[in-house]
């Protein structure tokens, strides 16, 4: 028998016993019983101010620990808020864990006041979920949710549990051992399938290492490391896995994709071996698929079978955890090489030679004006590769993906799958919480920044200093690119007006953040380092900047990767390259 | 397009359906018909389910399906390997005139007469989806006024089951307190 207490009270010793530290929430009528035990916990509560927030702030949290992140929010409007998140962390592969509070179990079904079925809302994007009704089945939930949540191919897991569940008084019993006989991830990878990679290597000419955020998930960097320099050939890492490889080490060509780099995006369309470790062929990658490396095998390893076959057929599947997958992989390889060493030297130098000609660039506005791409660039090199970077979604994004040299995992955050504007401010929060001895950048649109900053008042409330870059081109700027390129420069509704108003400096006064402003490249520097000096309080930045900026390289959506751009109406000169 | 019908083992949870009847939509994967009933143990169900695919995206299915948490197993029952039915209930317009004829019919496809008016008569058939089609047809020159179908329901010929092969359960070591490390 175990201990008598209020279901409230085992929900709460339930996720002590699961090892939280911190969650991020809410309180409200239909969760209220969980807060009273939640007053004396040794769980760090966050209170925040929108439950979006809450969610972001747990996905920060869990990108940055590959810990599991814990949000917590009341029945109807507070659950339906988490939606957005949750949805983000399904797309993001996102070990979370969400707590909800519902209406009571005699109420459910009735329209009762503030009820609204999450469970059935949220079953297309959570790993899993639960709705509980019964007082002892929450310990056994809570440790399942867990365990889903954080093995196998990470994702988030919501609990709602009915609020009469958390009044009535039950047994805390932590489950010793669960048992989910439709649950079972494959972490070993079948050992058929790691000869045959390896044996495809060896026969193939032009290979690349096509990596994902899975790289990142798998904490698989080292052997990744350690497989790239035994290959010696091309590595790619997508916007989900920046970091997973160093910027600064001479086989990385970057990012591939819609705003790849022409050396990333055209090793992959020319190779004859994709060697994908965690990626999953998004369109944002493959850019029209019939047209996509039409040349390549595909060995495709990652955890989630159903990734495999998904968009491209895999000649050789490799189902398993990347770590070990890849760490199976070295001796293989090896043992194929000591019988015959390929020869990849050709391939490299046609890539090199590519890579050389078309490196990442931008030009600086005409008019004397800010360029966003500088005031990244700078921010990167005054703030270095140690600190956590955190986007929004536009411009801005791809330009910090591009722009700033990130050398370790778990460096860089984004909203890559689902695209999630007002995904920066709170995620920034959480990955500082997760962090708090590292320096956590925000780099934000004025756009993104306008539909979540208000986390800042938690981060001010909270001793949470992160510090925000808001590159502030007064306009929606990555949808006015494609009202530029698409629609006749016909800008509907694109404009923000935000140097006008809002006031941002004022804005970050008001919510207890130290609030500066920059418009002149010379006072870039300066403003970075005084930014990077305050420590005891956030600071926004309002990097006032040139609005035309436009993010290159570009494949225009639904096109082939063939037809990258390099500007505006400029493809690379192909004739000089031999590929 | 080609036809094929899975068994699938999913725990008897609430909720179960609407995961793999939403897994289905949201994927635009076609359903011809889906019949769930419950199995000899009575913490697992069955469903079978008929889907029309491509035949490259089946193991897509398959695999999705398979990402369901309360679903335990999936079996493709093949047409030679295993025995399928669906049940019908159809009321025809019969009278005095035509019995005659509609029993000649019923002989032929096993079909019984479970309710009658004096205008009516209500057939009950089970049978494989050619068998019913083309009772259906043969019904039909009596004037058919009602139909209801049962989904498809089908099981693999032999002596193994389903469940034996899979309901091996291995359990999970939760840690005594801290997060564990399942992945590692
Ligand atoms: C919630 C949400 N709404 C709309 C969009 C569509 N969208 C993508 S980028 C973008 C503009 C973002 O503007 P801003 O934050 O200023 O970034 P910029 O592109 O200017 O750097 C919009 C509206 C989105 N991704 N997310
Ligand atoms: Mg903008």
């Amino acid at each position: 028998m175990g201990k008598k207490m209020s279901g409230a009270s085992s929900l709460v010793k339930s996720l002590e016993s699961a090892g939280v530290d911190v969650m991020f929430g809410i309180p409200g009528g239909a969760i209220l019983p969980a807060y009273d035990p939640i007053f004396d916990s040794s769980i760090r509560h966050i209170l925040v101010r929108h439950e979006q927030g809450a969610g972001h702030a747990a996905t920060g949290y869990a990108q940055v620990t590959g810990r599991v992140g814990v949000c917590i929010a009341t029945s109807g409007p507070g659950a339906t808020n988490l939606v957005t998140p949750l949805a983000d962390a399904a797309m993001d592969s996102v070990p979370m864990v969400a707590i909800t509070g519902q209406v009571p179990s005699n109420a459910i079904g009735t329209d009762a006041f503030q009820e609204a079925d999450i469970r059935g809302i949220t079953m297309p994007f959570t790993k899993h979920n639960y709705l509980i009704t019964d007082p002892d089945q929450i310990p056994r939930a809570i440790a399942e949710a867990f365990y889903i949540a954080s093995s196998g191919r990470p994702g988030p897991v919501l609990v709602d549990i009915a609020k009469d569940a958390l009044q009535k008084e039950t047994d805390f019993n932590w489950p010793k051992e669960l048992s989910l006989p439709g649950y079972r991830p494959q972490l070993e990878p079948v050992n058929q399938s790691i000869l045959d990679a390896a044996a495809l290597i060896a026969q193939s000419s032009k290979p690349v290492l096509y990596v994902g955020g899975g790289a990142i998930k798998a904490n698989a960097s080292k052997e990744l490391l350690q497989l790239a320099e035994l290959l010696g050939i091309p590595v790619v890492t997508t916007l989900m896995a920046r970091g997973a490889f160093p910027d600064s080490h001479p086989l990385h060509y970057g990012m591939p994709g819609m705003h790849g780099t022409v050396g990333a995006v055209t090793a992959l369309q020319k190779s004859d071996l994709l060697i994908t470790l965690g990626a999953r062929f998004d369109d944002r990658v493959t850019g029209k698929l019939s047209t996509f490396a039409v040349n390549a095998k595909v060995i495709h390893a990652d955890i989630d079978p159903a990734e495999i076959g998904k968009n491209r057929f895999a000649d050789v599947p490799v189902v398993g955890d990347l770590k070990r997958t890849i760490a199976a992989l070295i001796p293989a390889v090896k043992a194929e090489f000591a019988k015959k060493s390929p020869d990849y030297s050709a391939w490299n130098a046609s890539m090199n030679k590519l890579r050389a000609t078309y490196p990442l660039g931008y030009d600086l506005p005409k008019d004397g004006s800010l360029s966003p791409q500088y005031v990244i660039e700078r921010l990167s090199t005054l703030t270095g590769p140690e600190a956590i970077y955190v986007a929004g979604v536009g411009q801005h994004q791809m330009w910090a993906s591009q722009f700033v040299k990130y050398e370790n995992p778990r460096t860089w955050l984004n909203s890559g799958g689902l695209g999630t504007m007002g995904y920066a401010v709170p995620a920034a929060m959480g990955a500082k919480v997760g962090a708090p001895d590292t320096p956590v950048w925000a780099i934000d649109g004025d756009g993104c920044f306008q539909m979540t900053n208000q986390e800042l008042v938690t981060c001010a409330l909270n001793n949470i200093p992160i510090k925000v870059a808001i590159i502030n081109n007064e306009s929606l700027g990555m949808v006015r690119q494609w009202q530029t390129l698409f629609y006749e420069g016909r800008y509907s509704n694109t404009s923000l007006e935000s140097k006008r108003i809002p006031d941002f400096v004022k804005l970050a006064d008001a919510m207890g953040c130290i609030g500066l402003t920059c418009d002149r490249p010379e006072d870039v520097d300066s403003i970075i380092k005084k930014a990077n000096s305050i420590n005891d309080q956030p600071v926004v930045v309002d990097f006032r900047v040139f609005k035309d900026a436009m993010v290159w390289p570009m494949v225009a959506a639904g096109t082939s990767n063939d037809d990258i751009m390099i500007a505006r109406e400029m493809a690379p000169d192909w004739d000089s390259q031999e590929l | 397009m080609s036809k094929h019908t899975l068994a699938v083992l999913v725990e008897n949870s609430p909720g179960v359906l609407a995961r793999v009847a939403g897994l289905f939509s949201r994927r635009a994967y076609n359903i011809d018909s889906l019949a769930v009933g419950p199995t000899e143990n009575p913490e697992i169900s069955r469903m079978t389910i008929v889907i029309n695919v491509e035949s490259h995206s089946l193991e897509q299915v398959i695999r999705q399906l398979d990402k369901l948490v309360n679903v335990i197993h999936i079996a493709e029952l093949k047409q030679d390997e295993s025995v399928q039915a669906e049940l019908i209930l159809v009321k025809i317009s019969a009278t005095a005139k035509n019995r005659f004829d509609v029993d000649a019919v019923l002989e032929t496809y096993d079909a019984v007469i479970v309710d009658e008016s004096s205008e009516t008569l209500t057939i009950e058939a089970t049978g494989d989806a050619a068998k019913i089609s083309d009772l259906l047809n043969a019904l039909e020159r009596f004037g058919i006024r009602e139909l209801a179908q049962s989904g498809l329901v089908g099981i693999e010929r032999g002596s193994r089951s389903l469940a034996e092969r899979t309901l091996s359960v291995q359990s999970i070591p939760t840690a005594e307190s801290g997060q564990a490390d399942y992945q590692n």
